[in-house]
């Protein structure tokens, strides 16, 4: 899950990590309320959930209160990679002597988090890792002890030598650690993390992710969750019980299992389809969960065929092909289905299929080229 | 020969009242599996189907000398599952639970390391030496003995490329589900070198999908560590970046973890890697010179 700049600033100061001062608004009006009449230097920043945001003319300097009423009226409204910006973030700019990038992530190989941190500040930090890699300093953090001041202190050095800033940096990504391990993050970065003319160590800019898998036990994280409409289509595909992404092809699939319908999309690909969406309905027969994945599927309306891509295993194809029948019954559409079943008991499952008059196939690649072709004659 | 289990693996279930726990347990007994105990706490005393429950795991491995356990409870609870597993000394731990937050597998990591525990998963469809030990929820039915490893981040997507290397005579050694969670207990990479050093196995099938670079790691190692021959699949070629594809772990993040990348990595190691599952069992046989 993610959340806007805005939100991490937030969580940034409950946790002690000093930012400029700011304001959010999602109108020109808010703007005209909440910033202070006066001549300091502010930025007005998109607030949306992707990067490049500057590239994209989202983010602009103001020089009074009226120029940030002028930039915030060019930026809300704005679209960024197809999202539509709806809030401004205005925070006073400051004079930057250094920069950095700090970041915590969950690291698949060291099983652990990992501070990053670089003196290659306010650059993409991916750019970084390709281009100079040895520039990017990394600690693995013993979840037993967490991050110790020592660690801090260490990686800390590395990017500042004034003796106070030592002591900022290190509290600051102490801090961070904290904020980052009891929000069950998957990301946290400050880019940059400043060192300003008058000595002060300030977060600029801050991203945060979070594992969806823990909120659950998160309410106040869950609480800052802003979703487009083919995410809300997803969350509510996921509540069903069923996991699903929407692309941008013409052939739905419903496929049981996360490996197998990637492989299912992948195939269609490969014969020159496009697939409409990702679509796992899970291990079971239940016919509602069909019934369920078919009104997602076919709510799509570029979908011009559908594969329907099971392999029985614990489940048996004869009880999954029952479960078709019962769910198709109740589906009215002449959007052409294709019906693959193999595994547990699958002679008998495309027996009943084929009684209940759908073209079935046993393999695979057969589906998906039938269903290619069915989509092209629609 | 096998991997990690066999005819003699003793298992127990940790949340056998549960009704996952309860359905896989009597489908691990029927296929032979040696369940031994289960464990819910508060329930100790009862049993499951002729099967001893116990209220800790300790009480069950003391009882029944298990050195296996598969773990069917709750996400919120896993974490600690896993734990209890392997302070009370099980060797082989299984977790099949989905959703475990990150953080607390993160956190038992180094006790596992402490303890010398293995731990598949979480997230997976567990293990199995075909015709002797079958731990997890896999169909037993489809796989069969004989001599090709396999290793699986996905689960059903093992079954369809299995029941494919049954139907062309390809038995198998042991197949294991590591699972679709980005933090997990075994890699690619462990398990490879007990391929390696296992003498029943003559090949390894790995099925890899987008998101990290476990595929990578194990390219690397595949090119300077292995005799035996390997071919492979990557699942989620088609997968547009940013999007997590069902497995928590199975995302495209700034640029890296494509299929390209995977794909190239294990060409470079001279590993064969299949561009549809259905041509997987010709590669096999083409590595090891059969028809």
């Amino acid at each position: 899950m993610k959340i806007h700049e805005y939100q991490a600033r937030n969580l940034f100061r409950k946790y002690g990590i000093p930012v400029p001062d700011g304001v959010v608004c999602h109108t020109v009006e808010e703007v005209k309320e909440k910033v202070p009449n006066d001549d300091k230097l502010r930025v007005v920043k998109a607030q949306v959930h992707v990067g490049g945001r500057g590239k994209a003319g989202g983010v602009k300097l103001a020089r009074s209160k009226e120029e940030a009423i002028e930039k915030a009226g060019q930026i809300l409204g704005m679209d960024i990679k197809g999202l539509t910006v709806e809030k401004v973030l205005v925070a006073e700019a400051v004079d930057i002597e250094k920069e950095f990038y700090v970041g915590l992530i969950n690291d698949r190989n060291s099983k652990s988090v990992t501070l990053m941190a670089s003196a290659e500040g306010g650059v993409e930090i991916e750019e970084v890792a390709k281009t100079n890699p040895e520039k990017i300093i990394k600690l693995p953090i013993d979840p037993t002890m967490g991050l110790m001041d020592w660690q801090a202190r260490k990686i800390a050095l590395q990017l500042v030598n004034d003796p106070a800033q030592i002591r900022q940096v290190a509290t600051i990504l102490v801090k961070l650690y904290k904020l980052y391990v009891e929000s069950d993050a998957s990301l946290a970065e400050i880019n940059p993390l400043v060192v300003t003319p008058d000595k002060r160590v300030l977060a600029i800019d801050g991203k945060m992710n979070f594992d969806d898998n823990a909120l659950f036990r998160q309410p106040d994280v869950l609480a800052m969750r802003e979703v487009t409409p083919d995410e809300q289509k997803e969350i509510d595909a996921n509540e069903k019980g069923l996991s699903y992404i929407k692309l941008d092809g013409n052939i739905g699939c419903m496929v049981n299992g996360a490996g197998l319908a990637m492989a299912t999309m992948d195939m269609i690909k490969l014969y020159g389809g496009e697939p409409a969406n990702f679509l796992d309905i899970g291990g079971s027969s239940n016919p509602q969960k069909v019934v369920d994945a078919m009104n997602i599927l076919l709510s799509d309306t570029n979908v011009k065929a559908v594969m329907i891509n099971i392999f029985g295993g614990i489940t048996r194809c004869d009880d999954v092909a029952r479960g078709l029948v019962a769910a198709l019954t109740t589906i009215q559409t002449d959007i052409p289905i294709v019906i693959r079943l193999s595994g547990t008991n699958a002679k008998e499952g495309l027996a009943i299929i084929k009684e209940f008059g759908l073209p079935t196939v046993s393999t695979m690649s057969e589906a998906a080229k039938k269903a290619i072709e069915l989509s092209k004659k629609k | 020969m096998s991997i990690l289990i066999n005819k003699d693996t003793k298992v127990i279930v940790q949340g056998i009242t549960g009704r996952d726990g309860a359905f896989h347990t009597s489908k691990m007994k029927d296929y032979g599996t040696h369940v031994v105990g289960g464990i819910s706490p508060g329930k100790g005393g009862s049993d499951v189907g002729g099967i001893p429950v116990f209220n800790t795991v300790e009480e069950a491995v003391k009882a029944t000398g298990a050195n296996a356990s598969v773990i069917f409870v709750p996400a919120p609870f896993a974490g600690d599952a896993i734990l209890e597993a392997s302070y009370a000394g099980v060797e082989l731990v299984i977790c099949i639970t989905e959703g475990v937050p990150v953080q607390d597998m993160i956190k038992v990591t180094p006790v596992l390391k402490k303890n010398g525990t293995k731990l598949i998963g979480a997230n997976c469809p567990g293990l199995i030496t075909p015709g002797e030990c079958l731990i997890g929820i896999l169909p037993g039915g489809i796989f069969t003995p004989g001599s090709i490893g396999f290793i699986s981040r996905s689960g059903t997507l093992t079954y369809e490329v299995v029941n494919m290397l049954t139907e062309a005579g390809l038995g198998q050694t042991t197949c294991v589900g590591i699972g679709g969670d980005p933090v997990s207990g075994l890699y690619f990479m462990d398990l490879l070198e007990m391929f390696e050093n296992d003498p029943a196995t003559k090949a390894v099938v790995l099925i890899g999908e987008i998101g990290g670079d476990a595929e990578e790691k194990a390219a690397s190692f595949i090119k300077e560590k292995m005799t035996k021959p390997v071919v492979a699949f990557i699942a989620g070629q088609s997968a547009p970046p940013g999007k997590r594809m069902g497995h928590a772990g199975a995302i495209i993040s700034s640029g890296s973890g494509t299929a390209e990348e995977k794909i190239k990595a294990f060409a470079e190691a001279g590993v064969p890697v299949a561009k549809e599952p259905g041509e997987i069992p010709g590669l096999v046989k083409a590595k090891l010179g059969l028809k």
